[in-house]
């Protein structure tokens, strides 16, 4: 210790002139591009998943229902109470869509507690303009924004056969993927069949498959079949879809039916142990929306009896469903499953032929109209009418039984939709099993833009060799007009669509006339859609029903305007198989009631 | 020059057995509470003295104003929902807490960081180390009455502050440190607004040693006082400076790098003497030392890279049965996470172990006895203790 020590401190004495480093209004200062302030959130982005919810550690976050919800959303949204949250952003972490963000805004005046308690977005704020404030780097997220590939076998290998080309997920793969899910339930609400997808995928991440299966076929007796071909309209409502991939919805459901042994199925299913009701219904078609009823039904209790047309049931998931997308054994096990519940399944029975409408009604207390659509529609475009002009819905039906069917080296299709896609892959089947090479054109009414198959079938397609054209518009069948081959088709002559809507969004196709093309083939297939065949109601049933744009009109609960009739599926409704299945869980529900009401007014 | 000898003839004698025989009713001894609202004591925990005259015979440390359960609170939260917390549990120097426990997570989830999280962390981490010195210097100054020095480092942390909020979002909580990685990228322009920080706290530094490191009075009151003799480390679990300004070289930056330290030059200061004085020297040196390792760290930092290994989808993120202990060195010296998973989605247990935990409770009663009341605010500054590292 020195002298010096002790005048050391006096030289703080130097800072007496400067200026003082406090900040002088601290209500004005802006933080950082970066802060933790407010919460803003992008009401038209969101879409109410309650993913920010889940992940709150304070349980700031509430999910509210708003006015105006947008079509496929949760019609909730984030509320955040300021007397909880942490600034931590977790949420606009994990948030989906991205629409949650911070901004930079720190200082809130107010007298009232319960302000502090709103709803980002909808309760108009200041900051709700603001630029600046925390939001997650691009492609950072809390949640894996990428499927997990399915594997698939290689065009030149599958293009031989009809074996199916999806190889299914295996464990690794399958508890990755659905490690993905969030479980917000947006897929829950979009499935017609509202299937407990959260739930089951849940199953799959923990390795319960049994469970998952009850899960599966508590509301999908076609699970097995929509595992593979469903229409997956849950994936286009998935949140994870905003910032990537949605779930592979369909192939999980795959996975856990892939996953138990199928002699284990029906016992978990199980059978409801109840009392015969000694009430009898016959249903009329052996598809998915006919199947589903008889499934239900007969685990009400209900005597059950499907009539079925053609020699095998399924209706279009055998007869329409190309063998590559949809294995007949995996049909052939959902069915076994609805079997063993009681359903009786009689096949090659033609209603109105064999036994006609008035004995069913006469035997059963219900009768359901399954009867799918079963007819192709033409163009009825010049030479449409020759014999080498087929129909989609019937030439695959003549593959599935193993009927003979021509196979030019050729072909030309109509139609942009997934019968087109089937019809024009199973014949580049047959084209290169008979000719080794393939031939196809397809020529759709759609854009690419608009395109009404799915884009997996386009890709899968051009894989395997067909071409496929956009906006073109058929006009003429050409024929050979004269020589030995007279009458024989020789091509297609389209022109080039401008629009297919008038403005009142009538179908009136608008065509460049300029633009013309001629596809050069032996065979033209029209695959532009299907009709029921309802030949069977008879001309006093069809007089007596009420119809809708030639369609059975049905009421909320999928009856018809005779009370013993209900009808579902295609012919009312879809076409697919979900929508299906959906409208067989529905006629079912109204069928028991009805039945219920009658035993009860007897007794 | 300055001599000042206390007549300590009032003071009570120790017993044959060197004991003393405190009793109340006696009239010589008062119990004198000092905090939990104390200004001399550091964060909430309090001293219970007994005093005879101005001097302490004996001192016993009281906890629990704080608790709050963190522990107990992270076993029913998922593992990502802990990450908000920790931070918590150290308000002066939080990041600690974050890497530990992100560290522990990866560990156990078999993740590996991105190198460019890593040099993140480590700049994050020497941030948070300069701040708790701001403070640690700033309070230390405080304690014996030199208030201008705490109020120059409270200016200095609040501009490292600054560089906090631009970097990670917020100034105190920066919750920046994620299981798999960081938040995000430096932004632009961060490195010479950093330098700026550096010089002007060189400068402030510069001041803080001739008013207070070379001050007679600050010098008078800390050599000498609060002596711990290094025999005691390793039974009382001393780490840190406390253990350096003992000559025990001991600092897990480098006797077990972990982060990026291992490519970076640093030595590790060391004292003697054992005293409050040389505590608070080794933190001084120390933030010379966390200075040039910023610097460093800014110079070799990566041009850019990923700031987050890929983790599973943390709303439902199971991490496999499995215990871990990571270590780290804060401020105050080792602090630990340890981490038991059990499968599921929740931590099984977590327990953190800050020094503070040792320092404060069963050291600073020792140190007590025989100080003078007006030393003790001083004694547990220089011990640098954050109780709610204690109260976990």
């Amino acid at each position: 210790m020195s002298f010096k020590d002790v005048l050391s401190p006096f030289t703080a004495w130097k800072h007496v002139l400067e200026t003082p480093v406090t900040i002088k209004d601290p209500l004005t200062r802006e933080a950082a591009d970066r802060y933790r302030g407010f919460h803003k959130n992008d009401i038209e982005l969101c879409i109410g998943c309650s993913s920010c919810e889940a992940i709150c550690q304070n349980a700031a976050i509430d999910m509210v229902p708003v006015k105006d919800p947008k079509e496929g959303d949760s019609g909730l949204r984030p509320q955040i109470d300021y007397g909880r949250c942490c600034w931590c952003a977790l949420c606009v972490d994990i948030c989906m869509t991205g629409s949650l963000t911070m901004s930079n805004e720190y200082i809130w005046f107010d007298e009232d507690p319960d302000a502090f308690r709103f709803i980002p977005g909808v309760d108009a704020k200041s900051w709700d303009s603001s630029e600046k404030g925390y939001r997650r780097e691009g492609g950072r997220r809390l949640s894996g924004t990428e499927r997990v590939e399915m594997r698939e076998m290689e065009p030149d290998l599958r293009i031989g056969n009809f074996d199916e080309i999806v190889a299914g997920y295996d464990r690794a793969e399958a508890v990755l993927e659905a490690d993905r899910c969030v479980e917000c339930g947006l897929c829950v609400a979009t499935c017609p069949a509202h299937m407990d997808i959260p739930d089951y995928i849940k199953t799959i991440r923990e390795g319960d498959y049994e469970h998952g299966l009850e899960l599966l076929y508590n509301s999908n007796p076609f699970s097995e079949v929509c595992g593979r071909v469903c229409t997956h309209n849950c994936e286009t409502a998935c949140a994870a879809r905003h910032e990537g991939d949605p779930i592979a919805i369909r192939w999980l459901k795959r996975h856990i039916t892939d996953q138990v042994p199928y002699d284990r199925y029906v016992d978990i299913v199980g059978k409801p142990d109840l009392a015969k009701t000694g009430q009898k219904i016959a249903i009329i078609g052996a598809g998915p929306g006919g199947l589903t009823a008889a499934f239900d039904l007969a685990r009400m209790g209900h005597a059950v009896t499907v009539y079925e047309e053609k020699e095998k049931p399924g209706g279009m998931m055998r007869y329409g469903i190309p063998e590559y997308r949809l294995p007949y054994e995996s049909l052939d096990r959902d069915i076994g499953v609805i079997e063993a519940m009681g359903v009786k399944i009689k096949c090659g029975v033609r209603i109105g032929k064999d036994i006609s409408m008035e004995k069913l009604k006469a035997d059963n207390d219900a009768v359901v109209l399954a009867i799918g659509l079963h007819l192709g529609r033409s163009t009825r475009v010049p030479g449409s009418e020759s014999p080498d002009v087929e129909k989609a819905v019937e030439l695959l039906r003549r593959i599935t039984a193993g009927e003979e069917v021509p196979v030019p080296k050729k072909v030309v299709v109509i139609g942009g939709g997934n019968v087109a896609m089937d019809i024009a892959r199973s014949m580049a089947r047959l084209q290169k099993q008979r000719h080794g090479e393939v031939g196809i054109t397809v020529t759709a009414l759609e854009s690419f833009d608009h395109f009404l198959a799915d884009e997996e079938e386009v890709v899968e397609s051009r894989e395997e060799g067909i071409e496929i054209l956009d906006s073109r518009g058929p006009q003429e069948v050409i024929t050979v007009k004269s020589g030995k081959n007279k009458g024989k088709v020789k091509g297609l002559r389209t022109w080039r669509v401008d629009s297919i809507f008038d403005e009142k969004g009538r179908f009136n196709p608008h065509y460049d006339e300029g633009d013309e093309m001629v596809h050069d083939g032996e065979m033209v297939i029209e695959a532009i859609g299907q009709v029921s065949d309802v030949s069977l109601l008879g001309e006093k049933l069809t007089e007596a029903l009420e119809w809708n744009r030639g369609r059975v009109k049905i009421d909320h609960d999928g009856r018809t305007s005779e009370p013993w009739l209900w009808a579902a599926g295609d012919c009312v409704k879809g076409p697919d198989v979900i929508n299906a299945v959906a409208d067989g869980h529905r006629v079912a529900q109204s069928i028991n009631q009805v039945l219920v009401a009658m035993r009860e007014a007897k007794a | 020059m300055f001599s000042f000898q206390p007549d300590r003839s009032q003071y009570p004698a120790p017993g044959p057995d060197g004991k003393l025989e405190i009793d109340l009713e006696t009239g010589q001894y008062l119990k004198l509470w000092q905090g939990p609202n104390h200004p001399g004591m550091t964060g909430n925990m309090s001293v219970e003295l007994t005093v005879c005259g101005d001097e302490v015979v004996e001192g016993k440390t009281h906890v629990g104003y704080l608790h709050r359960g963190f522990e107990k609170l992270m076993e029913r939260r998922s593992f990502i929902q802990c990450f908000p917390i920790v931070c918590r549990i150290c308000v002066p120097e939080p990041d600690f807490n974050e890497y530990c426990y992100a560290a522990a997570v990866e560990n156990l989830a078999g993740i590996e960081v991105p190198e460019y999280a890593n040099w993140m962390r480590t700049l994050i981490l020497e941030m948070g180390r300069f701040n708790s010195y701001m403070m640690a210097i700033g309070g230390m100054s405080g304690a014996l009455g030199l208030g201008v020095v705490g109020q120059w480092l409270t200016y200095v942390r609040d501009i490292m502050l600054d560089r906090f909020e631009e970097l990670t979002g917020a100034r105190i909580y920066h919750m920046f440190i994620l299981p798999g990685g960081v938040r995000g990228h430096l932004p632009e322009g961060f490195k010479d607004r950093m330098e700026e920080v550096l010089k002007t706290a060189e400068r402030y530094l510069a001041d803080v040693d001739k008013v207070m490191f070379s001050n007679a009075v600050y010098k008078r009151r800390t050599k000498g006082v609060g002596y711990i003799d290094p025999k005691l480390f390793e039974p009382y679990g001393v780490t840190g400076p406390n253990a350096r300004a003992g000559g025990v070289a001991k600092d897990v930056r480098k006797d077990a790098p972990y982060l990026v330290y291992d490519q970076l030059d640093f030595e590790v200061p060391t004292e003697t003497a054992s005293d409050i004085w040389a505590r608070t020297n080794v933190r001084r040196r120390d933030i010379d030392v966390s200075i040039d390792l910023i610097r460093q760290i800014l110079k070799k930092f990566p041009k850019g890279g990923e700031v987050m290994a890929e983790i599973p989808n943390v709303l439902h993120w199971k991490i496999p049965r499995g215990e871990t202990y990571i270590k780290g060195e804060s401020s105050r010296g080792e602090y630990g996470y340890y981490l038991v998973t059990d499968g599921s989605g929740y931590p099984r247990r977590v327990n953190v172990r800050g020094p503070s935990y040792t320092h404060a409770m069963a050291l600073l009663e020792l140190l007590i006895p025989g100080t003078n009341i007006s030393d003790v605010a001083a004694l547990m500054v220089s011990l640098h203790t954050y109780p709610p590292e204690i109260e976990r």
